[in-house]
């Protein structure tokens, strides 16, 4: 299994990503923006970062780049493509998932540890959790605040994916920070699963959503 | 013939906007009663053309597809033919 590890000017998440699927037992390939090809790979991570600095933006300008097009191509194979905080916002701007993730109610860069409900196990990358379950990842973000003019649909089509618990640190809409496309296969997620892939780190709940990939 | 062009881009109305909430906090701080903040951005750049119509056409398209998103965004454009600028 080869799943591609996106690079922009301004990724700083790529390495921790790629330690993560190899620790899920996967080989991991670094792909540059300009690259337009990808039909070699099994699943795509976007990691986190600044791509571009944020200008515009946060994933404005990573939006429109050739990769994206190949990740397009990808996602009619029914190839399941990730995205991490920064890639998050990237899978909103393109509109791959619905919504968006925009200026923290609190504008401050946050960082910390939050519970997190998983509201749908139907996608590759929550399937080893129970509908419902609680589990641990960090968070790191100032533009994290989920936005969306289609709530309604979104519940009826089961696009929610993970909704912080106890408390919402970012003013997101139904403390939402986690979505997906349709199919499932395209997920979006503001929290960091590559940072908590080991005991060592205080959880390994986030190994599981690279072994979604498997 | 040489346009200048401004596009301003601000949050739909009604939109939560931290920014402004934070200066507004800041101005009340320094004894300034102020309400209803909010911030804009302008972008602004040059574009060669003939036709007025035909630019507006081409910048709406750029807000449309990179510089604003559609979501949250309104966008407000002008563009001045130089010589009357």
């Amino acid at each position: 299994m080869k799943i591609g590890v996106i690079r922009f000017p301004g990724t700083n998440c790529d390495r921790d990503v790629a330690k993560a699927i190899e620790l899920a037992g996967m080989t991991p390939e670094y792909i540059w923006w300009s690259e337009e090809k990808l039909t070699d790979f099994d699943g795509i991570v976007i990691p986190g970062g600044f791509s571009y600095g944020d200008y515009l933006r946060a994933g404005a300008m990573a939006s429109i780049t050739p990769v994206i097009d190949g990740i397009k191509e990808l996602v009619k194979e029914e190839k399941p493509v990730l995205g991490i905080c920064n890639g998050a916002q990237i899978l909103g701007e393109i509109g791959l998932v619905p919504g968006i993730f925009i200026t923290n109610e609190y504008p401050k860069f946050n960082c910390e540890w939050v519970d997190l409900k998983v509201a749908t196990s139907r996608t590759p990358f929550t399937k080893a959790f129970k509908t419902n379950q609680t589990i641990s990842l960090p968070i790191a973000h100032a533009e994290g605040r989920f936005y969306t003019e289609n709530m309604d649909l979104l519940k009826d089509q089961d696009q929610i994916v993970l909704q912080f618990e106890g408390k919402n640190p970012n003013g997101s809409m139904e403390a939402i920070t986690s979505v997906c496309d349709e199919s499932g296969l395209v997920c979006a997620m503001m929290p960091h699963p590559e940072r908590a892939c080991e005991k060592l780190f205080g959880s390994d709940d986030g190994l599981n959503f690279f072994k979604g990939f498997l | 013939m040489l346009f200048d062009i401004e596009v301003k881009i601000s949050l739909k109305s009604g939109m939560l906007n931290p920014e402004a909430t934070t200066i507004e906090r800041s101005l009340e701080l320094l004894g300034y009663d102020v309400e209803n903040m909010k911030t804009v951005e302008i972008l602004k750049f040059q574009m060669e053309g003939e036709d007025k119509e035909a630019i507006r056409e081409n910048v709406v398209d750029m807000c449309e597809r990179l510089l604003c998103n559609p979501v949250i965004h309104d966008y407000e454009i002008n563009v001045i033919p130089q010589d009357m600028a």
